[in-house]
C-alpha cells in the first residue's frame, strides 16, 4: 500500500507479439538444460530447475504456463506435467468441449491451478507461430464440428442455447486471461485491480465484457417465447451471473496475494526485530568481551549480564517466546522489581545473584522499601562476604512479603557492628521499620550471613503517584554507591545532585526529603569496589 | 539404586554441543574425583537411546534442549525400559516449563549449566544414590505450583496434590540456598529425613495432576 502509484505497465499479454522482442539469454538456456520436457513442447518452453517446481516423483508440478500459452496455459501445463505433447492435450480439450465438459474442466483448471512463478532469469518467451497456428486450427475444427452438429438436426432450439453461451464463454476466457497476467502490485493498489492496464489489455477487457454480456443477453432474448417479465428477470439474473463469472479470477487471486503478502510482511518484521535485538545486545557484548579478554572478572560480568537480558527477552513475561497475550509492558510487581535489583547488583559487583521468587504482588511503597532494603543486603554481601554467589529468596504468603538474602561468606557478629556502619542500621533495618516491617540478621563468623526482611502486604491500593515518589526518594538514598547507570534515577529523585559526588563521597547529602535518615550513603568505603563501578559505567556507556 | 563405595558412578553425557560435552568431561576429569567416571557420550536423541540401551550407565547427564524432542524424548524412550538408569537434567534454561517437563518425564534432578564442576560431581553422586537434586529455582517452581494462590484448587488425590507442612519447610529452605546439612540443622532433623522429604516432593511433582504442573509438561514444545 505504501508504494507510490506508478503508471502500471503490466507485462504484455501472454504469447502476444510484444514478447518476441525479448531474446532468450544464455543463462536461461544454461539453467534449463535437462529440464526440458520434450521437443514437442516448443522452443521457448523452459522449466526452471528449482526443486520446488518438481514433485517427489520427479514430475514437474502442475502449474499453468505463463509463456507460450494460447488461452490460459492450462493445456501446456498439463502437457508439461504429464510429459505428453501439448497438441494431444489441446485436441482432447476441444473434443471434450463439444460435450461441454471440456469447457468446464478447462475453466476449473484455470481457476485453481496456479500460474507458474516467473523465475528471475526467465524472460517471457514467445509461443512459436507454428504452435499458435496449430492451436487456432484445432479451435477452428472444434467450432466447425459444433456448427455442423447444430446444423445436422440437433435442432434450432439447441443452437439458440449454444451460440450465445459460446460467445459468453469466449468473452469470459478473454477476461480471465487478462487477469492472469496482472501483477501483484496492481492488486495492492486497488481492491478491484482494474486500474491502469495497458491499452490493448483494456480493449481486450472491454471486448470480453461485451461478449459475455452480449452472449447472455442474446440467450435471454432467445427465450422471448415466454412472457416479457419473466425473460427480463432472467436477463437480469443472467447478467449478475455473468458479472460474478467475470470477477471470479480477480477475487481468487486478490485473496491469495493478500494472504501471501501479509505473511511475508509479518515474517520480515519478525526477522528485523530479532536482528535488531541481537545487534544491540549480543553483538555489542561480544565486541566488548573481545576488547578486554584478559579481565576475567569483567568478561564474566558481561557474560552474566548479557545472559540475563537475553533470557528476559526470550522467556520473560513480556518476552519474545512467551504467548502473544503478554506482549505489553510488564506491570510493576515485586518479582519484577526484585529481579531488576538483583540484576543491578550482579552487574555492578560482578557476582552471581540468583533470585527465586514464589508468588507475586503489585508494587506499593512498602514493597519498594522492601526491595531497596533487599538490594542493600545484596550489596553488603557482595562487598563484604567475599563470595561469588548470593542467594535471594522471596515469597508472598498469608499477606506478608518476605525476602531472604543469604551468602556463605565470611559472616560477622551482628552485635559487634560499628556504629559507623550505617548500611545495616539505616538502609536495611531503619527502612524496614519505617514501613512497618522487620529485618532479622543471622550471621556466624565463617559460615555466612542471612538477612530476613518482611513487610505486610497492604490490601488497599496506595496512590500510584505517591508510591512512585517514595520509591524514587528511597532509591536516591542508595544511589550514591551505585553505578553511573543510576544517575538518571537519582537525578529525578533529587534534582540538583551533582553526579560527580557519586563515588567515595562520605557526606553525599541530598537536598530535600529531610524525613529520610537513610538518605546518607550507607557505606563510605569506595576502594576497589568504587573502581569497579567506574569501569562498569564506562563499558555501559560504550555499549549503548 | 545405591552403589557400593568402591564402584565409581558411571556417567553418560547427552548434549548436542560437542564443545560442551568436552568441557564437562574435562571438568569432571580435572576434579580427580574417584567417585565418578565418564562412561560415554552422545550428541543426538537417537544416538543417546541406542548407546544408553546397549550399555546402561548409572547416571545420564541429559541436555534439555536438543533437536528431535530434546532430553524429554530420551527420557520417554529409555526410562520405562531401564528404570535403574538415573537421569539428571542439565540445561542453560531455567524456565519453569523446561524444568517441570523433564522432572515429570522422570529426571531425578535438574541443574543449570553454570554449575561448578565440584557441585555437578556432588549432584551426580547424590542422584546415583537415589536422592533428588533440587536447585533453589526448582524448589521455587514447585512451591509455586503447589500453592493455592489463585484460590482453592480441586484436589483429586490429597496424597499427591498437596505438600505436607514439613515438605514445604524443607523446600523453602532449599529455595533459600540451604544445603541438606544446613536444612537438617535448621529443622532439627537428620540429613536422611531431609532426603526423604525431598524425594517425596519429587515424586509428587512427577505424579501430581495439579494443573500448574501438567500444563508445563504438556503444553510446551521443547526444541
Amino acid at each position: 500500500m505504501a508504494e507510490p502509484s506508478v503508471p502500471t505497465a503490466p507485462s504484455p499479454p501472454v504469447a502476444g507479439p510484444g514478447d518476441a522482442s525479448v531474446p532468450p539469454t544464455a543463462a536461461q538456456t544454461d539453467g534449463a538444460d535437462g529440464a526440458r520436457t520434450g521437443p514437442e513442447t516448443g522452443a521457448g518452453q523452459i522449466l526452471a530447475a528449482v526443486p520446488g517446481h518438481v514433485t517427489p516423483d520427479g514430475l514437474p508440478k502442475l502449474t499453468r504456463r505463463r509463456d507460450d500459452a494460447i488461452l490460459g496455459g492450462v493445456a501446456g501445463g498439463v502437457a508439461d506435467h504429464l510429459h505428453v505433447p501439448v497438441l494431444w492435450v489441446r485436441t482432447t480439450f476441444v473434443l471434450l468441449a463439444l460435450t461441454g465438459a471440456g469447457v468446464l474442466a478447462y475453466a476449473l483448471l484455470w481457476i485453481f491451478v496456479p500460474q507458474r512463478a516467473r523465475s528471475a532469469q526467465e524472460p517471457p518467451a514467445p509461443a512459436s507461430s507454428l504452435e499458435r497456428q496449430q492451436a487456432i486450427g484445432i479451435a477452428a475444427v472444434g467450432v466447425a464440428l459444433l456448427i455442423a452438429a447444430t446444423a445436422l438436426g440437433l435442432g434450432p432450439g439447441l443452437s439458440w442455447v449454444l451460440v450465445p453461451l459460446g460467445l459468453a464463454a469466449v468473452g469470459g476466457a478473454f477476461i480471465w486471461r487478462e487477469a492472469d497476467d496482472a501483477r501483484r502490485a496492481r492488486w495492492r493498489r486497488t481492491a478491484a485491480g482494474i486500474v491502469g492496464p495497458s491499452k490493448s489489455s483494456l480493449w481486450r477487457l472491454i471486448g470480453g465484457c461485451v461478449l459475455v454480456i452480449g452472449g447472455l443477453a442474446v440467450f435471454a432474448l432467445g427465450q422471448l417465447d415466454f412472457n416479457a417479465v419473466r425473460s427480463a428477470l432472467i436477463a437480469v439474473l443472467l447478467t449478475l451471473v455473468g458479472v460474478a463469472i467475470i470477477t471470479i479470477p480477480w477475487w481468487l487471486r486478490l485473496v491469495r496475494d493478500l494472504g501471501d503478502e501479509r505473511r511475508g510482511r509479518v515474517q520480515e518484521r519478525e526477522r528485523a526485530e530479532i536482528a535488531a535485538h541481537l545487534h544491540d545486545s549480543v553483538l555489542q557484548t561480544l565486541a566488548l568481551i573481545q576488547r578486554q579478554p584478559g579481565d576475567a572478572r569483567e568478561v564474566q560480568r558481561l557474560a552474566r549480564s548479557q545472559e540475563r537480558q537475553l533470557r528476559t527477552w526470550l522467556y520473560g513475561p513480556a518476552g519474545y517466546a512467551s504467548a502473544g497475550e503478554a506482549q505489553a509492558r510488564p506491570v510493576s510487581t515485586l518479582a519484577v522489581a526484585l529481579s531488576e535489583a538483583a540484576g543491578e547488583v550482579e552487574d555492578t559487583y560482578a557476582i552471581a545473584v540468583t533470585p527465586v521468587i514464589v508468588g507475586d504482588v503489585p508494587m506499593d511503597q512498602h514493597l519498594a522499601a522492601l526491595v531497596a532494603a533487599a538490594r542493600e543486603a545484596m550489596v553488603n554481601a557482595a562487598k563484604h562476604a567475599g563470595v561469588q554467589e548470593v542467594s535471594v529468596y522471596a515469597e508472598v504468603e498469608d499477606g506478608t512479603a518476605s525476602v531472604f538474602v543469604r551468602d556463605r561468606g565470611s559472616g560477622f557478629d551482628p552485635a559487634a557492628v560499628g556504629v559507623d556502619r550505617r548500611g545495616l542500621a539505616d538502609s536495611i533495618r531503619g527502612r524496614m521499620e519505617r514501613h512497618g516491617g522487620t529485618a532479622t540478621v543471622r550471621s556466624t563468623p565463617g559460615e555466612g550471613t542471612e538477612i530476613e526482611l518482611s513487610v505486610s502486604v497492604s490490601s488497599g491500593a496506595d496512590s500510584a503517584a505517591d508510591s512512585a515518589a517514595d520509591s524514587a526518594a528511597d532509591s536516591a538514598a542508595d544511589s550514591a554507591q551505585w553505578s553511573a547507570d543510576q544517575a538518571r534515577q537519582s537525578a529525578e529523585g533529587a534534582p540538583g545532585q551533582p553526579s560527580g559526588q557519586r563515588f567515595g563521597q562520605p557526606s553525599g547529602q541530598y537536598p530535600g526529603r529531610l524525613d529520610d535518615p537513610s538518605r546518607e550513603p550507607a557505606d563510605a568505603d569506595a576502594g576497589p569496589v568504587g573502581g569497579t563501578v567506574q569501569a562498569h559505567a564506562e563499558t555501559k556507556g560504550a555499549s549503548r | 539404586m545405591s552403589h557400593p563405595v568402591n564402584h565409581p558412578v558411571r556417567v553418560f553425557l547427552v548434549d548436542d554441543h560437542a564443545l560442551f560435552r568436552a568441557g564437562v568431561k574435562a571438568e569432571l576429569a580435572g576434579l580427580e574425583d574417584d567417585r565418578i567416571e565418564v562412561a560415554g557420550e552422545a550428541g543426538s536423541v537417537g544416538e543417546a537411546v541406542v548407546r544408553i540401551t546397549s550399555n546402561p550407565p548409572d547416571v545420564v547427564l541429559l541436555d534439555v534442549h536438543m533437536p528431535d524432542g530434546g532430553g524429554r524424548a530420551v527420557l520417554e524412550q529409555v526410562h520405562a525400559a531401564l528404570p535403574d538408569v538415573v537421569f539428571l537434567a542439565l540445561s542453560v534454561s531455567d524456565a519453569a516449563e523446561d524444568v517441570i517437563a523433564v522432572i515429570r518425564a522422570g529426571a531425578r534432578g535438574y541443574v543449570t549449566k553454570t554449575i561448578s564442576g565440584r557441585e555437578l560431581a556432588d549432584a551426580v553422586v547424590r542422584v546415583s544414590a537415589g536422592d533428588a537434586v533440587f536447585s533453589p529455582r526448582l524448589a521455587g517452581f514447585v512451591l509455586d505450583a503447589f500453592s493455592d494462590r489463585n484460590g482453592p484448587v480441586a484436589v483429586t488425590d490429597p496424597e499427591l496434590d498437596m505438600l505436607s507442612p514439613r515438605e514445604r519447610e524443607v523446600l523453602k529452605l532449599l529455595a533459600r540456598g540451604y544445603a541438606y546439612k544446613e536444612i537438617a540443622a535448621q529443622l532439627f532433623i537428620s540429613i536422611k529425613t531431609v532426603e526423604t522429604h525431598v524425594s517425596s516432593v519429587l515424586r509428587k511433582t512427577q505424579k501430581s495432576n495439579r494443573y500448574e504442573l501438567s500444563r508445563w509438561a504438556t503444553d510446551r514444545r521443547l526444541v
